[in-house]
């Protein structure tokens, strides 16, 4: 089959070796499970428990909030005790709305409905997945449903195992000892989408994922033909959905675009797992495989971890020694965010936790951009990083704007490759949420507009209304009756006089 | 001679009557630059420009009459744009109209408030809830923060409380320059 290459990209050591030593386990059941209300992209999930309620595992205790938004489970057993702020893993160190489970060690099983996809109509398929809770579990933590409803014509479905930053192994563990379950995770979202074309990408460095994932689907007896198992060559972000699209089909994903417009759509390898879960075992995504890695782990290894287990308590059990640490970042080094509190729980995007050593990532000292020019070479999405940095200095967002900033996908490629170490995608992530927050400013100024001015149209409509009162009031009676009594009065008043003059005669 | 001026005639009647006409036709109503401007202002509807609201004070730049740099909740960031769109020369903002805050909302201590009303018929954008003698309450979400039922409360319950940073709201921080990385 014939790869295409995107443009830009850079090569990193992998550091992935040192985590695939080990054959996954389950990571012990935790004494509490903090499990945050907003774990994906769009609304928070409502909580639907009260605090001293026994759960079970795998009951629904959050409901979605609108179209984008996904439901939350409990991950095992046992009583609510608290729903209220906790820090929740957030590059701000924040607080969050969270469910806090005590667990009861009983590993209650809610009531679960095994069932044969090819029974399913597609809609089924995505109900399933968004009763689940299912997001995408490659880092971005879009509800995985939307994407099973494309509402075009797929050709294409790439399952995406390229997994490109360094250090995080999740999807090659998961490939390696699960093939099974990704590949028919694959054949239901394939009937979902109703794809022609199925591709499994898997990068070149993970020989191991790719023979397991062959020797898969060489064993599986049915709907194999239009599967396809891809190498490509391992280089970052190969793993970032658009560069991937175009490694794979030669199509570029128009600007600010989606992959649907060019007929494809892309998932992750876990989340079809996930998907596999909840169609066929009934089970809702209350767990993941995590990479626990790092400098400062002395056991660096992949466990399957409950959603909302705390961070500090996966650190400790692969030996991590607190003394060492440098930093702990959930995700890669490329894209993750630092944690500011090892109380966190690990949410359904954490695939990795990198505890970073003493000295294991530098940050050498900032100098002036001295227009060399790499940043742009560096930029899988062909854009001007310069241009940009300059731009976001001077916070001229409408400039920033007309050179595609939103298309940046911060995978920092021209922060890597910056000999003045200059934190760019840092300069790009502040341009971002500062248009963001104006335009959100400018949202609620035209509703204050529209209140004003409604409220000034009220006034002066009352006012109208008080004034047409008084001039009713005013002139009383009509005329006519007015002087009718006038009349009247009059006439009595002649009448009188002159019965006083005939009592006179 | 007579040839060209009875030419020249014609055609500036041709074209005064071709004016007459599209000045009549493609009249614009009210006053586009005012929209614009009112657009840029953060519709607090405080009156601390000393205009009765937004639209008054942008009608007063559009004129002329006022300058740009008297909109306090707007700060440099509306003196900035309002400098852009008029192609002025941005200025610092007008002490004497106020100091540039940051964002607040009105909140009502609902124990201690007697239902007087006079919070609602001074709030600007409907933001305040409550009938006579009955308990009242600012709805957050709609409040500009203009202050402006501060002053007309008779018993003093009506504070302005720093709205709130939560994760939804949180913006990254412009990364610390160093001392090299200079333009």
């Amino acid at each position: 089959m014939r790869l295409w290459s995107f443009h830009g990209g850079i090569e990193v050591p992998g550091h992935k070796e040192i985590s695939t030593t080990r054959p996954v386990e389950p990571a012990p059941l935790p004494k509490r499970l903090i499990l945050p209300l907003s774990q994906h992209l769009g609304a928070p999930a409502e909580p639907l428990v009260a605090e001293g309620e026994e759960v079970l595992k795998g009951q629904m205790i959050a409901s979605p909030a609108g179209f984008v938004s996904a439901p939350l489970h409990a991950s095992s057993s046992g009583k609510v005790v608290a729903i209220g702020e906790h820090p929740v893993p957030h590059p701000s160190g924040l607080s969050a709305p969270c469910i806090t489970i005590e667990t009861d060690g009983e590993e209650r099983w809610v009531e679960r409905e095994q069932r044969d996809f090819r029974q399913l109509e597609p809609a089924e398929i995505r109900e399933t997945v968004r009763q689940a809770g299912i997001v995408g579990l490659g880092g971005a933590g879009f509800p995985a449903f939307i994407k099973l409803n494309p509402g075009r014509t797929i050709k294409t479905l790439i399952l995406n195992g390229a997994e490109c930053e360094p250090y995080i192994t999740s999807d090659d563990m998961l490939m390696r000892e699960r093939p099974e379950q990704i590949l028919r995770g694959l054949l239901i979202i394939r009937r979902a989408v109703q794809a022609r074309r199925c591709i499994i990408a898997v990068e070149d460095n993970k020989p191991e994922a790719e023979r397991s994932l062959r020797q898969a689907l060489g064993s599986m007896k049915e709907d194999a033909d239009d599967i396809e198992i891809v190498t490509i060559p391992a280089r970052y972000p190969a793993g970032g959905e658009k560069q991937l699209i175009r490694v794979v089909t030669g199509q570029e994903v128009p600007s600010g675009g989606l992959p649907v417009q060019v007929g494809v759509v892309c998932h992750n390898v876990s989340t079809a797992v996930a998907v596999y879960r909840a169609v066929e075992l009934g089970e809702p995504l209350i767990s993941r495989y995590v990479t626990i890695t790092g400098g400062a782990v002395a056991e660096p290894r992949n466990l399957e971890v409950l959603i909302g287990t705390p961070v500090e308590e996966l650190l400790q059990l692969c030996g991590t020694d607190p003394g060492a640490v440098q930093e702990v970042i959930m995700g890669g080094p490329m894209m993750g965010i630092s944690l500011a509190s090892l109380g966190v729980p690990l949410v359904k995007t954490g695939n990795c936790l990198l505890a970073v050593g003493r000295g294991e990532i530098e940050h050498p000292e900032v100098m002036p951009c001295i227009r060399c020019g790499n940043c742009a070479e560096a930029c899988p999405m062909s854009l001007l990083p310069q241009q940009m940095y300059w731009h976001a200095r001077a916070k001229d967002f409408d400039r920033l704007r007309e050179y595609d900033l939103f298309d940046c996908i911060e995978c920092g490629c021209c922060a890597y490759v910056c000999p003045s170490n200059i934190p760019l995608v840092h300069y790009y992530r502040f341009a971002k949420s500062e248009i963001r927050a104006r335009q959100e400013q400018k949202r609620k100024a035209d509703i204050a507009r529209e209140r004003h001015e409604l409220r000034e149209q009220r006034l002066a409509r009352e006012k109208a209304e008080r004034a047409a009162r008084h001039a009713r009031k005013r002139p009383g009676p009509s005329d006519e009756s007015k002087k009718a009594a006038i009349q009247a009065a009059l006439e009595r008043a002649r009448a009188g006089k002159q019965g006083a003059a005939q009592d006179d005669v | 001679m007579l040839s060209a001026a009875l030419a020249l005639t014609f055609l500036a009647l041709v074209f005064g009557l071709l004016l007459g006409y599209s000045s009549i036709r493609f009249r614009v109503e009210g006053d586009p630059v005012a929209d614009q401007i009112d657009a840029i202002l953060p519709q607090t509807q405080c009156g601390q420009c000393g205009y009765p609201g937004c639209r008054p004070y942008a009608e007063a730049i559009a004129s002329g009459e006022a300058d740009i740099n008297q909109c306090p909740p707007g700060g440099e960031q509306v003196i900035q744009a309002l400098a852009d769109l008029l192609g002025r020369e941005p200025k610092p903002l007008d002490p004497d109209r106020g100091a540039e805050k940051p964002p607040m909302v009105a909140f009502i201590d609902e124990s201690d408030c007697i239902g007087c009303t006079l919070c609602i018929k001074a709030c600007p954008v409907d933001a305040i809830l409550g009938a006579p003698k009955q308990m009242h309450t600012v709805i957050a979400d709609e409040c500009t923060g203009c202050e402006l039922c501060v002053e007309p409360c008779p018993v003093d319950v009506i504070s302005m409380v720093p709205v709130e940073e939560d994760i939804s709201h949180w913006k990254w921080p412009l990364p610390k320059v160093a001392n090299g990385d200079a333009p």
